[in-house]
């Protein structure tokens, strides 16, 4: 039903967008991923990168990444959910995403003092008799501020699928004798699956590459496949060994869209069917 | 229906909670008269009128915005012309690659972005400035309004185009009268993350700015040796309070101007 | 769609209204088009009435650009785009700076005001006469620490901070030259080893170290230790003075065995379009009374003689951040290693810091 002309037209500025600032980019890092110190052609920034530093560093991005994606989404699904449910929910969403326009490293400086040996939390638990915990430079306080930034990502393309979601299925799906379980897991959650989907991948996929707070927050206890590109970059100046890393993290990202790609698949196809 | 339990009211309150929090840290200390983030000497307003009489932070803060919206706008229109071309896309493995391309650039860190688009101006000669800043934060939001349309547009019925069609709506009117209406969350959720990236990003802008031109977060970053001075803090407090007065005052002049039915639509 | 037009055409007013008011600031704040100096510096770090008052002696308007690291700066510079007249690099970035040619000759009979600094810190190894930099602050690489959450350590040698009573409580600068310098000089070593045996020694030493170690970070430092959220930390004095000027309990020590000396030199990129501006701008910040209000709110260490005289009393006697030469000859300025080398420091470092978790 589409004609070629008008296809090719409204999609001129997104394949020229691909061209000029993905698959050139891409082209560059990979060609200087073939390149030593010296200036010299050579494979062994790859083999490097199967050291066992790197593999070490590959899986702790992974773990971290997918702890961070855990998180986020069992915060942020009955988020999305009861904020569906509000008076004002369009503007609730809004104050959702408001601290995201607030600049990144204040507000991570506004969270060493909160996680802070003397910071407000660590008052609070004083108060409670439980005594001052180390909490800054844990994996538990790099996990939180990860989940913080990356939360709104998660919460509006679930809050855009639940929004949508017509009351009628769940009355229905009530009136047949489904416990809220059920109702859940074989009704709501299928059909909102495409927004989760959207949100993991908007957070896992950047997740593999933090840098800053894995320094700030996490005094590099938490090193990843980021802060070792981004010292690769700026302070060995190891242009090719940095851009090795980054094909690595390609690499990935794009096996992480073939797996998950491919159900997506079978999940517009269901949403087809109905 | 079904009233919000208590439960959830706890829940979301618990979430504000602590989304604000850091938000509020930060301003309580704007008001400090001592020099940092810690120990709260006496109220004073000195940081305000600092920030006031500092027109060249000011003229790096209107940038920021200008920049931030105009290019969440941009990226926004072209995402979304391009996850629609997504979806209609019949052939799965070039679909499939082509997301895959799309999501390179979320997944690259920002000194690699920020080093290649440098490459990339001075090589076609973009003069490095608001232009090249402007270009570099509409292509890494791209991707994110992508991914953030793609959901609506898949759960699209495409029974809903061919009926449009098969009633001789045109091309454009299917467009403007079925998608866009369909997708418009997605379309909001893509622009105010696409608002986000831009006005949290760092390195790319550092790379690809020049000749004067600066944002806020460049600006921030490199105070960060000698130390962020308050009137920062000062500052962002201006600009959450005036965002979320134009926020909330938005939105109930639009809830006002509307009609009940009009806002029934959401069902 | 009637929605999203209105945003769409809401957008566009408030931008058109934005850069009506960002071209009246540009008027009201001064001769825009006139000539420009453009000045590429680290963030806060010079005092901005300065630069209204070189702009209003000098008649050039002055474009202000930051940058937060030495190698980001290097790149932009060595891309162009962006015709800076000045930069402020440390002493390694010039040496670098040079082998790239990425520097202009200063020419000495444009800048009067050179005769202000004191020759200790002139011709220098990483630019012999001066030909390319004019150093603009300096300091050294030392402990700061606070003596009321020790048990009286003070700090005269390295090895203190691997006294077993300070576990946990250590914080280090993430950079590789000086971790690992510091492992090198506790071991009575130069920081500028390259043998490699010296090299493992020091890594292993180092690695002894991981249970004192609370973490490994960059400038929040600075916050950290104000806030007494650790007893020690390994930085540099210019960041030592900011925290004992926000907290009086801190104290700063530069180890007997030997340490790091650095400065901070203005130097003229090869992108400089303006060099008469260039040259009128440094010779202004040399002027004593300049540069002593430039030392006093950027708190480091100045290198101008005439401006410490100047300057209060008592900040210039503090041995701490103005030490006596004796102590200074024990200090050693990076020398540029060449990139191999600075590959295995950080080679070396990362797996110290993958062992620190």
């Amino acid at each position: 039903m589409q004609t070629k002309n008008t296809k090719t037209l409204y999609l001129i500025p997104y394949f020229t967008w691909i061209v000029l600032f993905v698959i050139a980019p891409i082209g560059l890092i990979t060609y200087y991923s073939f390149f030593d110190l010296s200036g010299n052609f050579t494979f062994d920034n790859y083999r490097n990168f199967f050291s066992s530093v790197y593999l070490t560093l590959t899986l702790s991005s992974f773990w971290y990444a997918f702890l961070i994606t855990l998180f986020s989404l069992i915060i942020a699904y009955p988020t999305a959910y009861w904020l569906t449910k509000t008076k004002h929910k369009q503007l609730w969403l809004l104050l959702i995403i408001i601290p995201s326009w607030i600049n990144l490293l204040l507000k991570t400086y506004a969270f060493i003092g909160i996680f802070g040996l003397y910071g407000p939390i660590n008052a609070f638990l004083n108060v409670f008799g439980i005594g001052e915990q180390q909490i800054l430079f844990t994996d538990f306080s790099f996990i939180f501020v990860s989940v913080y930034i990356f939360i709104p990502f998660m919460i509006l393309p679930i809050f855009n699928a639940l929004d949508k979601l017509n009351p009628s299925l769940i009355d229905a799906s009530r009136d047949l004798g489904a416990s809220s379980w059920t109702t859940f897991s074989k009704v709501i959650f299928p059909l909102t699956v495409n927004g989760v989907k959207a949100g993991i991948q908007a957070v896992f996929i950047p997740s593999l590459s933090l840098f800053m707070i894995t320094r700030l927050i996490a005094g590099n206890k938490v090193i990843t496949l980021g802060t070792a590109i981004e010292q690769q970059f700026l302070v060995t100046q190891n242009w090719g060994m940095g851009s090795t890393i980054a094909v690595f993290l390609i690499i990935f990202m794009v096996i992480i869209m073939i797996i998950t790609g491919q159900r997506e698949k079978g999940a517009t196809s269901n949403g087809k069917n109905k | 229906m079904e009233k919000t339990s208590k439960l959830s009211k706890f829940y979301l309150a618990l979430v504000f909670i602590v989304l604000y929090t850091p938000i509020f840290y930060l301003i309580f200390y704007s008001f400090n008269s001592g020099g940092g983030m810690n120990n709260f000497e006496s109220f004073t307003w000195e940081h305000y009128r600092a920030v006031f009489s500092d027109t060249r932070l000011l003229m790096i803060l209107i940038n920021t915005v200008i920049v931030a919206l105009l290019s969440a706008l941009l990226s926004t229109i072209i995402g979304v012309f391009g996850s629609i071309g997504i979806v209609f896309m019949r052939n799965k493995s070039i679909r499939n690659s082509i997301l895959s391309l799309n999501n390179v650039l979320i997944v690259s860190p920002d000194v690699i972005i920020g080093a290649s688009f440098l490459i990339l101006f001075t090589m076609i000669g973009v003069k490095l400035g608001f232009a090249s800043v402007l270009i570099s934060h509409i292509a890494f939001s791209i991707p994110i309004v992508v991914l953030m349309v793609l959901p609506k547009l898949q759960e699209m019925n495409s029974s809903l185009i061919d009926a449009a069609a098969d009633l001789g709506a045109t091309r454009r009117d299917i467009l403007t009268r079925v998608i866009i209406p369909f997708i418009k969350p997605g379309i909001f959720a893509g622009f105010f993350m696409a608002l986000t990236y831009s006005l949290d990003d760092f390195a790319v802008t550092f790379f690809v700015t020049g000749n004067g031109f600066s944002t806020l977060s460049v600006e921030i970053y490199s105070m960060a040796r000698a130390g962020i001075t308050l009137t920062i803090n000062a500052l962002s407090g201006i600009i959450f309070i005036v965002t979320l007065i134009l926020v909330v005052g938005y939105y109930f002049i639009s809830q006002r101007g509307k009609n009940p039915v009009g806002m029934g639509v959401r069902k | 769609m009637k929605e999203i037009v209105r945003a769409v055409i809401a957008i566009i007013v408030v931008c058109i209204l934005l850069f009506v008011a960002n071209d009246f600031l540009n008027k009201s704040s001064g001769k825009a088009g006139s000539d420009t100096v453009t000045i590429f510096n680290w963030g806060e770090y010079i005092d901005p009435d300065l630069i209204a008052q070189f702009e209003k002696e000098s008649g050039y308007r002055v474009v202000y650009e930051t940058f937060d690291s030495n190698e980001a700066m290097m790149t932009k510079i060595e891309q162009g785009g962006t015709s800076y007249d000045i930069a402020v690099p440390s002493e390694y970035a010039i040496e670098k700076m040079k082998e790239n040619d990425l520097l202009l000759p200063i020419d000495h009979s444009k800048i009067p005001n050179f005769k202000n600094i004191d020759p200790y810190f002139l011709d220098l190894s990483f630019d012999p006469k001066n030909k390319y930099s004019i150093p603009y602050f300096w300091g050294t690489v030392g402990i700061v620490f606070n003596p009321s959450l020790l048990d009286g350590q003070t700090f005269e040698s390295w090895e203190t901070l691997w006294d077993p009573s300070l576990k946990g409580q250590v914080l280090l600068v993430d950079s590789a030259r000086e971790v690992i310098g510091m492992g090198l000089n506790s071991l009575g070593y130069s920081l500028n080893s390259t043998d490699e045996s010296e090299l493992q020694e020091a890594s292993a030493k180092l690695k002894m170290l991981t249970p004192n170690v609370k973490a490994i970070i960059g400038d929040e430092v600075t916050q950290l230790m104000i806030n007494e959220e650790a007893a020690v930390a390994l930085t540099w004095s210019g960041q030592a003075a900011d925290m004992m000027w926000e907290n009086e309990e801190l104290d700063y020590a530069v180890p007997e065995e030997g340490s790091n000396l650095w400065f901070d030199n203005m130097v003229i990129p090869k992108t400089a379009a303006n060099l008469e501006g260039a040259h009128a701008f440094i010779n202004f910040m040399l002027d004593a009374e300049v540069a002593a209000q430039n030392a006093d709110y950027v708190g480091y260490s100045t290198p101008n003689i005439a401006a410490t005289e100047l300057m209060d009393e008592e900040v210039t006697s503090d041995e701490r951040f103005y030490p006596s030469e004796e102590i200074r000859d024990n200090l050693e300025v990076y020398n540029n290693l060449g990139l191999k080398m600075l590959g295995k420091y950080n080679e070396l470092f990362l797996e110290f810091k993958m062992g620190t978790n």
